[in-house]
């Protein structure tokens, strides 16, 4: 594979104030994707004393390569457009508290309070929930012991290492098939395998696929287990009209199988559905005051990185009304 | 051709004005440069061209084999980042994609001389008292790896003990066949303890830690991989 260049990215270079555990903030923000970063920036604008308090800076679009969909950029990798996204929000100095997991969330009368693993407790006027979704998992036998032994769930990391080799790929939708695509690309042989009858991934993106001919396609099958002693060596399916069995010998499995919302931590909070997702209305406000939600752990339709910034934005003009209404800010 | 494009030359040039003590950077390449050996030195002649508190020595694996042993240079192209004291951080491959800016990174980080740290990162990281030698295999384009390369140098630069190396997974194909890396960021602490993902400084530190059997396996985030390696070395 060629050399991708040199990429520097100066957002990741510029250090941020940490949050102050003494302090109350207007708006906490929790997550780190284009929803978190829209709403900083929206807050900081309002003139809001806001902190970010997240994992990580980019959220899915961590795993994702290029971006074709962003308004304005025909074409841009997904890592500089974090960066641009970093770099508008560190422009305003939020103070951010990076690399932490929120252990709890609550509500002491009309104040928040949020745990981290450390130990430390931030409080906020008002909470904006942007944690975002993550990779599901398959479930099946061999996944959890073959994970990073040929078990992946980011194509732009690993498909390097499939270069020659043969894969299968759980899944139908479009991340399947951009998967399916970074492998083909690196000489892999491709199965795709879709659980429900019918590919979902748009016209688009399956035409490139179909041009090359290394790719097979097992609709309305799924994935039985995965098989091998210290590496993947082959993934079992089934051909659920059938019912008939096939195993398929393979050096790796992706697995796409869609997402799961980042919500554990407002159960019982908040409204969810049965599925996990944040209940919100129009303006972003879930079944508990001051406490705003926006973009993918939502029940907004259509994840996508413009959406979740809408959302984002949205989510702060909310809580600039709330806050200017509830404690005449 | 220029590696670096004119725009980073000078966001770089800016950052570097604030370079308070020298770094230096040595290259380990030989005489028939490989591909990766080429690259890698053409890019760091260009960044310490940017700023004269950044001094680059190239050195020749097969010459300076004395030099290559000193600073434990087993492979090239080698990278070791230091001040006037080496902290133990390497590059062993080209710092290209995504870790070129670990490579930045480093370099302001060794000119200010402190990890960086939080107070329980530094006690954690203070209680280990062995050597301990960190890979981080990536590949160029995995936007989590920098991460894990920077916390492994973080750990390197806050104590004696560790030193920690990027390697670039696709130039060393029998290291990736060892280690049998299939997925990346994927850390080996030990010959034995392995683990694939991204994780912060203070777990780092702790998974260090239980590898060395300093800690129980049970505040590892990869217990159940542990045991599996461990059980396959006894088969």
């Amino acid at each position: 594979m060629d050399l991708p260049g040199f990429s520097l990215d100066m957002a990741s270079l510029q250090e941020s104030p940490r949050p102050d555990a003494d302090e109350t903030y207007d708006v906490l923000i929790l997550g780190g994707g284009p929803a978190s970063m829209s709403a900083a920036v929206y807050a900081a604008r309002k003139l809001l004393k806001t902190a970010i308090l997240t994992r990580d800076f980019g959220g899915q679009m961590l795993e994702t390569s290029e971006i074709e969909n962003w308004l304005g950029a025909q074409s841009i990798h997904a890592k500089d457009l974090i960066s641009q996204f970093e770099e508008h929000v560190k422009s305003f100095e939020v103070p951010v508290l990076e690399g932490q997991s929120i252990t709890g969330i609550k509500k002491e009368d009309d104040l928040f309070k949020i745990t981290m693993d450390s130990g430390e407790v931030y409080t906020g006027k008002s909470v904006i929930l942007t944690t975002g979704k993550r990779h599901r998992p398959l479930g099946v036998p061999g996944e959890k012991e073959l994970g990073g032994k040929g078990v992946a769930y980011c194509a732009t990391c690993d498909a390097p290492f499939f270069k020659d080799k043969r894969v299968a790929i759980a899944g139908g939708g479009n991340s399947a098939f951009t998967t399916a695509l970074d492998l083909l690309k690196a000489n892999a042989r491709v199965s795709l395998i879709n659980f429900i009858p019918g590919w979902q991934a748009d016209e688009f993106i399956r035409q490139q696929v179909d041009k090359y001919e290394k790719s097979a396609l097992y609709d309305n099958h799924q994935v039985v287990e995965i098989q091998g002693a210290d590496k993947v060596e082959a993934v079992k399916i089934k051909d659920r009209s059938t019912g008939e069995e096939k195993t398929i010998e393979v050096d790796g499995v992706f697995v796409e199988i869609g997402l799961l919302p980042n919500s554990e931590l407002v159960k019982g909070l908040v409204d969810m559905t049965d599925s996990g997702e944040v209940v919100v209305d129009c303006s972003c406000r879930t079944s508990l005051e001051g406490f705003f939600a926006a973009g993918d752990v939502t029940t907004v339709p259509h994840k996508q990185i413009i959406i979740s910034a809408g959302e984002g934005a949205k989510a702060a003009l909310s809580a600039y009304s709330y806050l200017v209404n509830k404690f005449q800010l | 051709m220029s590696m670096i494009d004119k725009k980073q030359k000078k966001q770089l040039k800016d950052l570097f004005q604030k370079l308070e003590n020298d770094v230096n950077i040595i290259m380990f390449t030989q005489e028939f440069e490989c591909r990766h050996c080429k690259t890698t030195r053409e890019m760091l002649e260009e960044v310490s061209d940017l700023t004269d508190r950044v001094k680059l020595k190239v050195l020749d694996f097969v010459e300076d084999a004395a030099e290559a042993e000193k600073y434990g240079v087993d492979k090239i192209p080698a990278t070791i980042v230091k001040g006037e004291k080496d902290y133990g951080i390497r590059f062993f491959g080209v710092p290209a994609g995504y870790e070129f800016t670990t490579l930045i990174e480093d370099i302001l980080m060794v000119a200010k001389g402190v990890p960086g740290l939080a107070g329980d990162v530094l006690e954690e990281v203070g209680k280990i008292d062995e050597k301990v030698d960190l890979e981080v295999y990536i590949s160029p384009t995995c936007p989590r790896c920098p991460k894990m390369v920077k916390a492994a140098h973080k750990l390197a630069m806050a104590n004696n003990n560790i030193t920690a190396a990027m390697i670039e997974a696709a130039e060393f194909p029998h290291l990736i066949q060892k280690y049998e890396v299939q997925g990346v960021p994927h850390t080996m602490i030990t010959e034995e303890y392995g683990f694939v993902g991204q994780i912060d400084e203070k777990q780092l530190a702790t998974e260090i830690l239980v590898a060395l059997g300093k800690k129980s396996p049970e505040e590892s985030e990869f217990m159940h991989e542990h045991e599996h390696e461990h059980h396959h070395e006894h088969e």
